[in-house]
């Protein structure tokens, strides 16, 4: 009997690894273990066994039948292996075919540097506001002590609506209208449009964005400037960016500078782009004017605070180095693709 | 301003720098130099040459040979030129063999100049080269006395007669010197002048400023018996001083004067217009000279102009006049244009003999609007717009008449007439050295404060803790005007820079800009790219757009001072920017193009506009090339959506938007109200714009969206029972919306309706011409138990009844 069961298993095991395909080893399956398969057959004739040696016979069977399953498992799992292998060999693709990339519109570049001015401030605890861009010669003049007949009224070639209601000239009408609220203290980025009649070139434009900055509290000075906007600087044209603040005029500051930066292209050691002076104006700035913050109801003796104000194209045409302001409003898009 | 080096060093002797420093060193103290030019860039080894023989060339009938002494040694060599002017005896500049003129061959100024080399012309050796007054880098504006198309003959010029052979020729001709451009901001009117930036060139190297030194002039005569002046409107002057010249002798100015004003860019004309524009730059007070015998009764009144009035000024145009424009006049007539220009029947002229200097104090802003409303713009009003210091007048007119007789130019008569309408007063302004420090965030002591207020001759009473501003510095009037001064002077530099200290504060933007930075994203993201367009635009893009006469688009606000008609009104509508940019693409040939744009339009509330108009922000989206409505739609859909619009957006089939196409057109609704619109352009529009695709477009006001964003999202819990989903096809006619058809699903299914789909729409014969047909999936489920058939088909049987009063029935 337990020759006859060795037989059988070796039989079948060799049956089973020579066996080619699946549909092969399913035969093979039925051949030995299945309702007619020869092991069954045996399984089958145990009623001839003597009744002691059954348990035995038994177990012999079942440890032939468990061998036998186990190799067919086995080489199952090799087939499957097999088949895979071989279907993901035929699943190649050509990896360097385009990918199908949804097609993504592009920000203007001065939406990109208001972004990044934003960004900068924010992080540095300001709020950005927004003002009115028809405004009353009011805010845009005489609240920035620039009264009626003032140089300056015509230095800004203004466009105006009435005698009394302009397009707005500079963003810094906005400072005028956070102290009005009367909340302090104040601190605060205001971007947005402005309006100049410059007629249309390469270098300007009767309509362009500028950012204004203002901030307000009791014991801000005009070192406080200095460090607020060197810090800007840094973040915005890079660590190594040094500034140079100029004294400047303007109505509504005192003292008032200008601040240039060190020219991004070369360092500061001069080249074409910053002609020779290795400095690049950026933003005009100073210490708000007492008569200012006096027209507000805010004590200067309590308060003060400084104010700075940039042009967004300006940024925008040095970062990409564009030379004709008429593009930044033509909107082709071969040009806005670029940013 | 220009000013060349040499004439500041007449008043800060002891300055000693180079360019560059000195441009970084005057700007950082407030005198911005905006560039400087070096006269003698490029010039190299020119020296007096003397032409000893000329002969004719052996091959060139254009060239002759020179024998040219080149130092007082005797040593000459040989030039050959094709110069027709040279002549034997002449004293000329040599370019020595090495050497570099300014300007290349064809007599343009070149960066870097051109090098002289000596070489053979013609078979013939040329050691050098003789030059013009160009090739010297300047030109006979500058030099009168220079030949126009030779070599300048310095022999011609008796003040260079004598000197020496072999010598320097820049030097000679005061080449040797730098000219620095200054930006002078309008408060600094005393900077407008050379003794002002002098006077902070000065306090800037910290060397002593040594002001000229104006003589007594003047003969035993009294000017009173010469003219009189009579100050009619003194609200429009402050001050009018009149000198009296006699004898006068007219002949060219001094080389010296003649180059400071040539470095200025001012032309010598003669010796008293050469006075009158020296000192105009010097002091920064404008003079003028009239004839004193075409003064009739020898008096001069101040007064207005008559409306209407006829004046003919000294460049023989004729003005016409209103009652602002402050005349100078005399006994009959008027005689000049106060501050601006004389007159043609008072000008000086060849053969005067006896002339009036005026030096006022008019009113700037008078001055300049008079100006402006003549059409007119001289030097002389561009100082005076500024308003000039009163104070100033008389010191000019005495430095002119000192000129005058140190020139030899005329007899001063003696004595000034001065009608000193309003006298003026120094402020005083109190200064506080701990409010300055607070200010400026320094430590500065007070003793260093005062020296700083003392080099720019502001005096100081520390007694009083007081700062006298002088007359000519009028932007000092309180104390953050003292603190700029210890500013500039202690250094912009070496402030200390901080950050503010203060209570912290959290940044971030308005709900408003966070809203409409979610918009962009998403228009991004969808494949937009962002436009910006001008906020004025023409009044024929109504026409342009199909806008009906009296539509309320058209009540735009009107530019009362445009640049043209194509910029003279605010925008009612952001669409005919739009429109241009993709006329621009598709004009260029880009192929597809998807712009969006986020800005205002201007709704008067009334006009003419007696108040600030309201601005609305509005996203326009637009788009052409291989795509349609449905495209813009769904990108409306995703940008509401995506700005928290959570609710039902609905669209009302032909909003009666002029500019769309009336069949493919739609009102964007939400909460009931309009919110914008999309749709195809009009087919007359897309004409009008020259686009020859099809185009689409959006617009969204973002106050709306900004009113109705809601963040208000609530969980939901995930279903637990299975969902039932039903297809039904539909056929009807084609003039049923699809969103009549979902509106009744929605209603008649009831609280079970999960989710309502169309997914086919088909148009076609086998259904009949006037036909379409729609297909939805609708999916059931209920939150507490597994729905039954019977449960879904009661529901399909309401929306199928339903259905068939908008005519839609079960396709077969």
């Amino acid at each position: 009997m337990k020759d006859k069961l060795n037989k059988i298993v070796s039989e079948a095991l060799s049956q089973i690894d020579g066996s080619e395909h699946l549909e092969k080893l399913n035969e093979i399956k039925v051949a030995y273990l299945g309702k007619k398969g020869e092991l069954t057959q045996v399984l089958k004739s145990m009623k001839d066994v003597a009744a002691e040696d059954r348990p035995k016979v038994g177990q012999m069977v079942n440890e032939a039948r468990t061998s036998i399953e186990e190799r067919i498992e086995k080489k199952k799992k090799d087939f499957e292996k097999k088949v895979l292998e071989e279907k993901i060999k035929k699943e190649t693709i050509d990896v360097t075919l385009p990918g199908k990339a949804p097609v993504i519109g592009h920000k203007h570049p001065n939406q990109i540097a208001l972004e990044d001015v934003e960004d900068i401030f924010v992080g540095m605890g300001y709020q950005v506001v927004e003002g009115p861009e028809v405004e009353y010669d009011y805010y845009n003049f005489e609240a920035l002590n620039i009264p009626a007949n003032h140089p300056a009224k015509d230095e800004q070639d203004t466009f105006y609506i009435t005698s009394d209601i302009v397009l707005r000239t500079q963003t810094s009408s906005v400072q005028v209208h956070e102290m009005e609220k009367g909340k302090l203290p104040i601190r605060m980025i205001a971007p947005g449009r402005v309006f100049r009649s410059d007629e249309v070139d390469a270098t300007h434009s009767p309509s362009f964005n500028q950012i204004e900055g203002l901030v307000i509290d009791k014991n801000v000075t005009f070192a406080d400037l200095k460090g607020t906007l060197a810090e800007f600087a840094k973040k915005m044209f890079g660590e190594d960016t040094k500034v140079r603040f100029r004294p400047h005029h303007f109505p509504f500051t005192e003292p008032s500078a200008e601040m240039d930066v060190s020219c991004f292209k070369c360092g500061g050691k001069g080249c074409r782009f910053c002609k020779g002076e290795g400095w690049i104006e950026i933003l005009g700035c100073g210490m708000v004017h007492p008569r200012v913050l006096e027209m507000r109801d805010i004590d200067p003796d309590k308060y003060q605070g400084f104010a700075f104000g940039m042009g967004l194209e300006r940024i925008a045409l040095l970062k990409y180095e564009i030379d004709d302001m008429r593009l930044l409003y033509e909107n082709d898009i071969r040009f806005l693709e670029q940013f | 301003m220009n000013t060349p080096l040499s004439w500041i060093k007449a008043y800060v002797p002891d300055l000693e720098c180079e360019p560059k420093e000195y441009m970084e060193k005057v700007t950082i103290t407030g005198t911005k130099v905006e560039s400087y030019e070096k006269f003698d860039e490029n010039l190299e080894k020119i020296v007096v040459g003397k032409i000893l023989k000329i002969e004719r060339h052996p091959d060139a009938d254009k060239l002759v040979v020179c024998q040219v002494q080149i130092n007082e040694d005797g040593e000459s060599t040989q030039i050959v030129t094709g110069a027709s002017n040279v002549f034997e005896g002449a004293m000329v500049p040599v370019v020595l063999d090495g050497g570099r003129v300014a300007t290349d061959h064809s007599g343009k100024k070149v960066p870097g100049g051109t090098k002289i080399k000596k070489g053979k012309l013609r078979g013939v050796e040329s050691n050098g080269m003789m030059c013009s007054i160009f090739e010297l880098g300047s030109n006979t504006d500058m030099y009168p006395d220079a030949a126009p198309d030779g070599i300048y003959i310095l022999s011609d010029n008796p003040e260079y007669k004598n000197a020496k052979i072999g010598s320097d020729v820049p030097e000679l001709l005061g080449l040797r010197d730098v000219c620095f451009e200054y930006e002078i901001t309008s408060n600094r009117v005393d900077c407008f002048a050379v003794t002002g930036i002098a006077r902070e060139v000065a306090a800037t190297f910290r060397k002593p400023f040594v002001p000229p030194v104006v003589k007594e002039t003047g003969n035993s005569e009294d000017v009173n018996d010469y003219i009189q002046v009579e100050v009619e409107a003194n609200d429009l002057c402050k001050r009018y001083v009149s000198r009296v010249v006699k004898n006068i002798k007219l002949a060219p100015s001094p080389e010296w004067m003649q180059r400071r004003l040539a470095a200025c860019g001012i032309r010598p004309i003669n010796n008293i217009v050469d006075i009158t524009n020296y000192v105009m730059e010097e002091y920064g007070q404008p003079m003028h000279a009239f004839d004193h015998d075409k003064i009739a009764g020898h008096k001069i009144i101040v007064r207005r102009a008559n409306d209407g009035e006829k004046f003919m000024t000294l460049d023989g145009q004729e003005r016409t006049l209103d009652k602002d424009v402050l005349m100078i006049c005399d006994a009959e007539k008027p005689i000049g244009i106060a501050g601006i220009m004389g007159g043609e029947n008072s000008k000086i002229t060849d053969d005067v003999k006896t002339m009036v200097f005026e030096a006022a104090c008019f009113d700037g802003t008078n001055i300049r609007l008079s100006g402006k409303r003549l059409g007119m713009r001289t030097d002389a009003q561009a100082k005076f717009e500024k308003g000039l210091d009163p104070e100033n007048a008389m010191e000019a007119i005495n430095r002119a008449c000192d000129l005058i007789e140190e020139l030899g130019a005329g007899e001063v008569v003696g004595g000034a007439v001065d009608v000193y309408c309003e006298k003026k007063v120094p402020n005083v302004v109190k200064y506080d050295v701990d409010k300055i420090n607070k200010l400026l965030g320094t430590d500065i002591d007070e003793d260093e404060m005062i020296s700083y207020f003392e080099m720019v001759d502001l005096s100081v009473n520390k007694e009083t803790k007081e700062v006298t501003v002088p007359t000519w510095r009028q932007d000092i009037y309180r104390l953050a005007d003292l603190a700029e001064e210890v500013a500039r002077f202690y250094g912009y530099d070496k402030i200390p820079s901080t950050l503010p200290s203060g209570e912290a504060v959290t940044g971030g933007m308005t709900e408003k800009l966070k809203i409409e930075a979610v918009a962009r994203t998403a228009a991004q993201y969808l494949g937009f790219s962002e436009a910006s367009t001008y906020s004025f635009e023409s009044p024929k893009v109504f026409d342009k757009l199909r806008i009906p006469e009296e539509d309320e688009l058209r009540k735009a606000i009107v530019i009362s001072n445009p640049l043209g008609e194509d910029y003279s009104i605010m925008r009612t509508s952001s669409l005919n920017g739009m429109l241009t940019s993709l006329s621009t693409n598709y004009n260029r040939r880009n192929k597809k193009v998807k712009l969006y744009e986020m800005a205002n339009i201007y709704i008067p509330k009334a006009l003419p506009l007696t108040e600030r108009p309201n601005e609305y922000m509005q996203l326009t989206m637009g788009m052409y090339g291989g795509v349609d409505f449905y495209d813009m739609k769904g990108a409306v859909e995703v940008v509401l959506r995506q700005c928290g619009l959570a609710e039902k957006i609905s669209y009302k089939a032909d909003g009666g938007y002029p500019f769309l196409h009336p069949g493919r057109q739609a009102a964007i609704v939400y909460n009931n109200e309009v919110i914008g619109y999309l749709g195809e352009v009009h087919p007359e529009v897309m004409a009008n714009y020259l686009i020859k695709e099809k185009t689409y477009l959006a617009n969204i006001d973002m106050r709306f969206v900004v009113e109705f964003t809601k963040d208000d999202v609530k969980y939901k819990h995930l279903p637990k029972f299975p969902a039932v989903t039903r297809d039904i096809s539909l056929v009807m006619n084609k003039d049923v919306l699809a969103g009549q058809v979902e509106d009744v699903i929605v209603k008649k299914a009831g609280k079970l309706l999960e989710k309502v789909e169309l997914f086919d729409v088909y148009e076609g014969e086998r259904i009949g011409a006037d036909k379409k047909s729609l297909a939805y999936s609708i999916r059931f489920r209920a939150a507490d138990r597994t729905l039954l058939d019977e449960d879904v088909n009661a529901v399909m049987d309401k929306i199928i009844t339903a259905l068939k009063d908008l005519g839609a029935v079960l396709r077969s």
